[in-house]
C-alpha cells in the first residue's frame, strides 16, 4: 500500500511538471471576443499560423480594460495579443497599458490600413458595423428604419441592446430627430444626454439586455425579443450558416473598428509582431470575410474577397448610405461619467 | 510527603503536570489548524485589507500631482490659488504628460466633476508647447473650468491620500463644494437601494429554500437508509453540476414559448390568469425578478438542506415517540419537541445560504432584468468595465459592514454556539 501510494504521489508531481513545462515557450496568447468572430479569427489567422509552426493559445474577455491594466501594472502579463474595440485602444494606449506600434517593425504600409489613425498603440484588423436586425418569420412586415426600433406601436415586442451607453445614446438622439452629423456636439451637453435618456425610457420596460455578442443573435433565434441591435457579423453568421430567417437593417449603422494591441511589457514582443504582422496580410485578411461579415482593414485584401460575400459587410456602398462613425474619443473623454449615469440608469 | 499538594509518581504536583498534557493538546490541536490558518489569512484576510484599503486610500492625485497638491495645502479656498499653485500645476502635467499619467488624473478628478477628464487632457497637451510662464494666463486660457474654485477644491480635496470619496459614493453621498456631506442626485442615486434589493432578495432566496427544504431533510431523514440514500442522489446530483450550467438550464426553460410557459399554458393556469385579469397574454417569466429567486432557490437549496438533514439524523426517534405517549397530538410533538432540536441545523442552513446569496451576480445578470442587478454586479462592472477599483473596493466594504451587522444581530438572536453542523 505505502509503495503504491509513494509511487501515485511521485507520477503526480512528474505530470504537474511536465504540464508546468509545457505551458511556458513561445505560445503566444492571443485575447478576442469570442463567439462567431473568434471562430473566424481561429479559422483565417490562427490555424495557419500555427500550421507554419508556431502555438497560440486563445483567451476571451468582454471589453474590459481594467483586466489589460491589472496585467500591466502587476507586471503579470499574461495576455499578449489583444483584439480590443476603438476605445479600449484609446483607452489603454492613454493609460499606458499598450505598447506603440511600430509599424516599420511590422512591415507593413500605414497608410493602407482603414483606421490606423484611431490610435498609435494599435493595428486596425476589421471594420464592423453595429445594426439591427429582425426575424422576418415573426415579422413579415418588417422594421426599416432606426425610428422603428423606437416605435412601440407599430413593431411592439422586446427589442434587444447592448448593455452598454455607447451607439444605444446616439441612435436615441437620431430617432428624436437629432441629425447624425450633430449627434456628438448634442450629446456633449446636459441636456443631450437627458434627451438621449428620455428617449431610451420610451422603450425601457421592453428592452433585454445582452452582454456576450454572442447573446444577440441567440435573443433572436429563442424569439426572445422581435429585434435586437448586434454587431453585423453575428447576425450574418446565423442567416448564411444556420439559414435563420434574419434581417439586418443597416439604416443608421454604426461603423467601428476592432484593432489589435500588444499589452506594454509583454515577454513575446517578437512574436507578437510577427503573429499581428502575418493577421494583417491582404490574404490572411480577405480569408477572415469567409467565416464572418467583416470587412478587413488592410485595403490590399478587398479585391480578393469573395463577391457574394461584399454586399453584407459594413463597407458596401449600399449599407454606407446613413453610416456614421463611432466618435471613440468623444467616449473616451466622456465615456466614464455616462457609463456610470447607464448604469444607474439601468438599475433604478 | 508531609504537604497537601497531590504529587505525581516522579514527584511534580499534579496541577503543574496537568497543565503541561493540556498545552501539550493544545499545540496539537493548532499545529493541525496552522496549514489552514495560514492558507485563510494569506488568500482571505490580507487580500480582504487590500480591498478595504482600496476604498479609502486613493494615492493618484498625490502621487501623479505633487507639487500641486503640496502648495494647494496652504491654500484657502475663498480665492483663485495663487501663480505658484498655476506654476506647479503645469510642471506636474508636463511631467504627467511624459510618463503617460495624465489620462488617470484626469479620470480621478472626473469622478467628481465629470467632463474634467477631456479637459485635463485638453490643457496638458497645450501646456506641452508652452515653456515659459505666466502660468495662471496659459492654464485658465486653456480650458476655463480652471478659473473656478470648484474646481480647485475638488483637486485639493483629491490631494489627500486617505479620502472618503469611494465610500460616501457607495452610500450615494458626496461631499458638495462648501465640504459638507450631501446626497448624490436623483438619477445617480442607486446604491443603497441596490444593497436593499441584495439583502431583500437573499432573505426571500432563505425563506424559499428553507420552506422547500426543510420538508425534504425530514423526509430523508426518517425514510429507511435505502431509500433515503437513493432520494439523496437527487439531491446531491445538481449540487454537483456546475453553477453556470444550473443557470443556464434554467434560461431554456423559463424563456418565452419554454417548457414552463407550455406547461403553465397547458394546465391551464394561464387561462385562468387571464380571465381573471391578472394576466395579460403569456406570462413574462425570463428575465424577472421572479426568475433570478427561482434560479437562486434552486442553487441554494442543497445548502440549506444539508445541514438541517445531518442534525435531524442526530435526533433520536425517542423523543417523538416519548411526547406522543404523553398525549401530545402527532403536530404538538412535532412542534414542541422536533422542531427545536432542529434549530441548529436550520440556524446554520439559512446563515449559509443567506451569506452565500449576498454574492451572487452572474444568475441575476443572466436570468433576471435590469433591475435585478445585486451589489455583486456592481462591484463587478465597478472593477472590470469601469476600472474604478476604489468604487467597487467601497462597494464591497459596504457590503462586508452590512453582511457583519446582521451577523452580529443573528448572533444576539440566535448565538453562534448554537449552531451545528450535524
Amino acid at each position: 500500500m505505502k509503495k503504491i501510494s509513494v509511487l501515485f504521489t511521485a507520477a503526480l508531481l512528474a505530470g504537474t511538471a511536465f504540464a508546468a513545462s509545457a505551458k511556458a515557450g513561445d505560445e503566444l496568447t492571443v485575447t478576442s471576443w469570442g463567439g462567431a468572430y473568434s471562430d473566424s479569427q481561429r479559422k483565417a489567422y490562427y490555424e495557419p499560423y500555427n500550421a507554419a509552426g508556431n502555438k497560440i493559445t486563445e483567451a476571451e474577455y468582454n471589453g474590459e480594460v481594467a483586466k489589460i491594466k491589472a496585467m500591466v501594472e502587476a507586471n503579470a502579463i499574461t495576455w499578449d495579443v489583444i483584439d480590443v474595440d476603438s476605445a479600449t485602444a484609446l483607452q489603454g494606449c492613454a493609460e499606458g497599458a499598450l505598447e506603440t506600434i511600430d509599424w516599420a517593425k511590422l512591415g507593413l504600409d500605414k497608410a493602407k490600413f482603414l483606421g490606423a489613425e484611431v490610435s498609435e498603440c494599435s493595428v486596425p484588423t476589421i471594420v464592423f458595423g453595429t445594426v439591427f436586425g429582425y426575424d422576418t418569420s415573426k415579422l413579415a412586415e418588417g422594421p426599416t428604419s432606426i425610428n422603428d426600433l423606437f416605435d412601440l406601436a407599430k413593431f411592439p415586442g422586446k427589442r434587444g441592446l447592448q448593455k452598454n451607453p455607447t451607439v444605444n445614446l446616439e441612435w436615441a438622439l437620431i430617432a428624436d430627430g437629432v441629425a447624425a452629423k450633430d449627434v456628438y456636439t448634442t450629446l456633449a451637453t446636459p441636456e443631450g444626454v437627458d434627451r438621449a435618456f428620455k428617449k431610451l425610457d420610451t422603450i425601457k420596460s421592453e428592452i433585454v439586455w445582452w452582454e456576450a455578442g454572442a447573446q444577440a443573435p441567440q435573443l433572436l433565434a429563442d424569439g426572445q425579443v422581435v429585434m435586437t441591435s448586434a454587431w453585423n457579423g453575428r447576425l450574418q453568421k446565423p442567416i448564411d450558416v444556420d439559414g435563420k430567417p434574419f434581417k439586418i437593417v443597416w439604416d443608421h449603422q454604426a461603423l467601428d473598428w476592432d484593432l489589435w494591441a500588444i499589452t506594454k511589457g509583454t515577454p513575446k514582443m517578437e512574436e507578437a509582431y510577427r503573429f499581428v504582422s502575418f493577421a494583417s496580410g491582404a490574404g490572411p485578411q480577405a480569408e477572415q470575410t469567409k467565416y464572418i461579415a467583416y470587412g478587413p482593414a488592410n485595403a490590399d485584401a478587398i479585391p480578393n474577397v469573395e463577391p457574394k460575400t461584399l454586399p453584407n459587410l459594413p463597407t458596401a456602398p449600399d449599407n454606407l448610405k446613413t453610416a456614421w462613425n463611432l466618435d471613440t474619443q468623444f467616449w473616451a473623454d466622456h465615456g466614464d461619467e455616462l457609463k456610470e449615469r447607464f448604469n444607474a440608469w439601468i438599475a433604478q | 510527603m508531609t504537604d497537601d499538594v497531590m504529587r505525581t509518581a516522579d514527584g511534580t504536583p499534579l496541577k503543574v503536570k496537568l497543565r503541561q498534557a493540556e498545552r501539550r493538546e493544545v499545540m496539537r490541536a493548532f499545529m493541525l489548524i496552522a496549514p489552514l490558518f495560514l492558507f485563510i489569512v494569506i488568500s482571505f484576510l490580507i487580500p480582504i485589507m487590500v480591498m478595504l484599503k482600496n476604498a479609502f486610500y486613493d494615492p493618484d492625485i498625490v502621487n501623479n500631482l505633487p507639487q500641486t497638491t503640496e502648495r494647494l495645502r496652504q491654500w484657502d479656498g475663498k480665492a483663485l490659488p495663487s501663480e505658484e499653485v498655476f506654476a506647479a500645476f503645469a510642471a506636474d502635467l508636463k511631467t504627467a504628460s511624459k510618463a503617460k499619467t495624465v489620462a488617470l488624473v484626469g479620470k480621478r478628478l472626473n469622478y467628481e466633476i465629470p467632463t474634467l477628464k477631456s479637459k485635463v487632457t485638453i490643457t496638458a497637451r497645450k501646456l506641452e508647447k508652452i515653456e515659459t510662464g505666466p502660468w495662471m494666463e496659459a492654464v485658465t486660457a486653456a480650458d476655463p473650468v480652471w478659473k473656478e474654485l470648484g474646481t480647485w477644491a475638488v483637486v485639493k480635496r483629491a490631494g489627500s491620500a486617505f479620502t472618503p470619496y469611494y465610500l460616501l459614493s457607495a452610500l450615494d453621498l458626496r461631499q458638495g463644494v462648501d465640504g459638507g456631506i450631501e446626497r448624490t442626485p436623483e438619477n445617480r442615486r442607486i446604491y443603497l437601494q441596490v444593497l436593499g434589493r441584495t439583502l431583500g432578495i437573499s432573505l426571500l432566496v432563505t425563506l424559499c429554500t428553507l420552506v422547500l427544504g426543510y420538508p425534504v431533510a425530514f423526509m430523508l431523514a426518517t425514510l429507511p437508509q435505502r431509500t433515503a440514500s437513493i432520494l439523496m442522489i437527487f439531491v446531491l446530483l445538481p449540487f454537483w453540476t456546475s453553477l453556470l450550467v444550473r443557470t443556464t438550464a434554467w434560461t431554456i426553460l423559463l424563456q418565452d414559448g419554454g417548457a414552463m410557459a407550455q406547461f403553465l399554458h397547458i394546465s391551464g393556469i394561464t387561462w385562468i390568469a387571464n380571465t381573471l385579469g391578472l394576466l395579460a397574454g403569456e406570462p413574462q417569466l425570463f428575465k424577472t425578478r421572479f426568475a433570478t429567486v427561482l434560479a437562486m432557490t434552486h442553487i441554494q437549496l442543497p445548502f440549506t438542506l444539508l445541514p438541517i438533514y445531518s442534525v435531524m439524523k442526530t435526533i433520536s426517534p425517542t423523543y417523538m415517540r416519548a411526547a406522543k405517549s404523553l398525549g401530545a397530538t402527532p403536530f404538538h410533538a412535532f412542534r414542541s419537541v422536533y422542531v427545536p432540536q432542529t434549530m441548529p441545523g436550520v440556524a446554520a442552513g439559512c446563515l449559509l445560504t443567506f451569506i452565500l446569496s449576498l454574492g451572487y451576480f452572474i444568475t441575476p445578470a443572466l436570468v433576471g432584468g435590469g433591475s435585478d442587478n445585486m451589489i455583486a454586479g456592481f462591484i463587478d462592472t465597478a472593477m472590470n468595465s469601469e476600472g474604478n477599483w476604489g468604487k467597487s473596493s467601497a462597494l464591497g466594504f459596504v457590503l462586508l459592514t452590512a453582511t457583519l451587522i446582521l451577523y452580529y444581530i443573528y448572533n444576539r438572536l440566535i448565538g453562534i454556539d448554537k449552531m451545528k453542523l450535524g
